[in-house]
């Protein structure tokens, strides 16, 4: 019998929105206590700041240039490596609950496996992986999806729809009556992606997800190794938590975030001084970014605004954490305690107020990048707590799932087994964490390859719609620690931003020939 | 946002005629489109049944075998506008480019629609040349 792991991840979740990272807005003891007694994470990077690209490095270990997912809409492909498959492999039993998205959601052919498994509530289906062989669909013997809201055909929303119909209407629309991302308000400050959701709280999604894991891992046999992947959909917008919840924070009394210039002209300025497509969106003036409201103007959002959603935002962390709390004791119960590794992190970080702005985009700063990461080691292992400061990535995670499993990491694995403690990450050489956007869509195309090393963010821009490729972001992290300076053009800086640079283009991945079509919206 | 245009492209290894036999063949389609489960055609009308079981009513528009032009609309309350266009086009040396555009209002389905396409055009590829 070897180590269990329990690997949970959250949607769109900042860094600073738990207590252990200095969160002070939701109250997070299990996740913080998981901290205390483990490896807590201050520089953990995303290689993509949106959903189907960074889930799809997550199971394949591999940067988003070589997977091939280089931006939402682009499936990953079903025989694409998965780190899933080789733990099944070693005899690991597997599941995946909640929101996978590695293949698109709007799908009116009916094209995509994973939509397919919810429509006809099939648990996984045989088919081709990487190695040549075939197995369950990605390695998960067990799926169960859920995303934001109740509609689409995951198994959520048709569970919700069987048993609680009345609820369904509750959630908030995510997409409006031209199949875009919803720019309704909602609320009591008419807060895009807001509403009011009477919804009873143990048929919300977070507590769903919790269930249907702890119903899973009460199927296996108490001497089966597993690796469960519990993936809540929350805090991800819509921010429509149960209204039974509100209760908890008022939003009236949420301070502003430190990110967000509460001088119109002081946004402004910060805005002027980065590459041409912030301020552009945020005048309404360009999308770059079809995950965030197309119709929604970032200079409408309001003081009162920025306060609901991080209010809705932390209740909606609150009660992921204590769902965690729950599955943590169904563990607990069987006996596994010692036994379990818990890995907590999410797919990107929400802008949700700074600069000005909501949701995410080709923007690469500290609000989308830098990520919760806790990992607590099977107690039984005797690992001593720490704080890792190197920067590390979610293209880390899969080869640290074969370490604890006791397997060899494989060659297309790209990243490498997160260290526990600096100087591990020091013996080891760990000093840089790459990021990439890449998006092309009705004529827009923006491409940024950044890197994080030394206390410095250096993000390039490559030649596209609003871009000439001489553009550039340069913050020093603890100079400026809400990157509102740039320095790129800073002389002053130069021969550091030109060394960032260098090691920015050796250490690009290897990229997918041919490239993978867009399919879908999202 | 309102309307977009998309456009997807595969080279084939077999003549013009070879493949227009199979586009420029409206009860086809359920062949090479992945998604679409079935269809009916009734002179210049098709319904098409994707595999989510959605159907789908449709208008031919253009079925010109002198240019291999294939056009049609989806006439479904979704769309406010939409225009299909195939064209396969001769490379002279014996292959065919096939052109699949879609353009549609509003936006999102345009991606919806042509993104499909896409991997309609490699059945297509794969199915026609795999019988040579």
């Amino acid at each position: 019998m070897g180590r269990k792991i329990l690997f949970v991840t959250t949607d769109q979740q900042r860094f600073d929105t738990l207590g252990c990272n200095g969160g002070t807005l939701a109250r997070t003891p299990v996740i913080d206590a998981l901290a205390a007694s483990g490896v807590r994470y201050e520089r953990a990077h995303p290689q993509s700041v949106v959903c189907m690209p960074s889930r799809s490095t997550i199971i394949t270990g591999q940067h988003p240039s070589t997977h091939g997912v280089w931006m939402n809409g682009v499936p990953l492909p079903v025989d694409a490596p998965s780190v899933a498959a080789l733990l099944q492999t070693a005899g690991y039993r597997t599941a995946l609950i909640g929101k996978a998205h590695f293949e698109p959601f709007l799908d009116p052919f009916g094209r995509f496996t994973e939509n397919v498994l919810a429509v006809r509530g099939e648990e996984t289906r045989i088919g081709p992986w990487a190695d040549g062989t075939t197995g369950p669909h990605r390695g998960f013997e067990h799926l169960e999806f859920a995303t934001h809201g109740a509609t689409g055909p995951m198994h959520y929303a048709r569970w919700l729809q069987a048993n609680h119909p009345e609820a369904v209407g509750g959630y908030y629309n995510p997409l409006d009556g031209d199949l875009e991302v919803n720019a309704a308000g909602g609320g009591d400050t008419d807060a895009p992606q807001v509403k009011h959701n009477p919804i009873d709280r143990a048929w919300y999604h977070t507590d769903w997800v919790a269930d249907r894991t702890t119903s899973w891992l009460d199927s296996l046999d108490a001497d089966d190794d597993w690796f469960c992947w519990m993936s809540f959909p929350d805090p991800h917008h819509p921010w429509d938590p149960p209204a039974s919840e509100m209760g908890r924070i008022d939003w009236r009394d949420v301070p502003l975030p430190a990110g967000y210039p509460q001088s119109r002209a002081e946004r402004e300025r910060i805005l002027d001084a980065k590459p041409r497509h912030w301020r552009l969106w945020y005048d309404g003036a360009l999308v770059s970014n079809f995950e965030a409201p197309t119709k929604w103007v970032p200079a409408t959002l309001t003081d009162d605004q920025v306060r609901e959603v991080n209010a809705r935002n932390a209740i909606e962390c609150e009660l992921i954490d204590e769902a965690l709390g729950r599955v943590l004791a169904a563990i607990a119960a069987r006996g596994w305690d010692d036994d379990v590794d818990v890995i907590f992190t999410t797919d990107h970080g929400e802008l949700q107020g700074d600069f000005g702005l909501l949701f995410k985009g080709p923007y690469h700063v500290d609000a989308l990048m830098r990520l919760p990461l806790v990992w607590r080691p099977a107690p039984a292992a005797g690992s001593t707590p720490s704080v890792v400061t190197a920067p590390v990535g979610l293209v880390d995670l899969a080869p640290t799932f074969c370490d604890i499993a006791g397997l060899e990491a494989p060659e297309w694995m790209q990243g490498t087994r997160l260290p526990v403690d600096d100087a591990d990450a020091e013996a080891r050489g760990i000093e840089r964490v790459l990021t990439q956007w890449d998006s092309e869509l009705f004529g827009v195309a923006v491409y940024l390859r950044t890197i994080t090393r030394d206390g410095w963010v250096c993000t390039a821009y490559l030649p596209g719609h609003v871009h000439d490729g001489t553009e550039g972001e340069l913050y020093s992290l603890a100079d400026d620690p809400l990157q509102q300076a740039n320095r790129w053009d800073d002389p002053a800086v130069r021969s550091l931003r030109d060394d960032l640079l260098a090691d920015l283009w050796d250490s690009q991945p290897p990229e997918r020939d041919p490239r993978l079509q867009l399919e879908a919206p999202v | 946002m309102s309307r977009a245009t998309l456009r997807r492209e595969v080279r084939i290894d077999r003549s013009p005629d070879d493949v227009w036999a199979l586009v420029g063949d409206p009860t086809t389609i359920d062949q090479w489109f992945p998604g679409i489960a079935g269809c009916t055609v009734d002179g210049m009308q098709r319904v098409i049944t994707t595999e989510s079981g959605l159907p789908m009513p449709e208008e031919i528009v253009t079925i010109d075998p002198i240019q291999r032009r294939f056009q049609y609309r989806v006439t479904s309350p979704l769309f406010t506008y939409h225009l299909g266009t195939i064209d396969v086009i001769d490379l002279g040396d014996g292959a065919s480019l096939v052109v699949y555009s879609t353009d549609a209002d509003p936006a999102t389905l345009a991606l919806v629609i042509g993104g499909a396409a896409g991997n309609g055009l490699l059945e297509l590829k794969r199915r026609l040349e795999g019988a040579n």
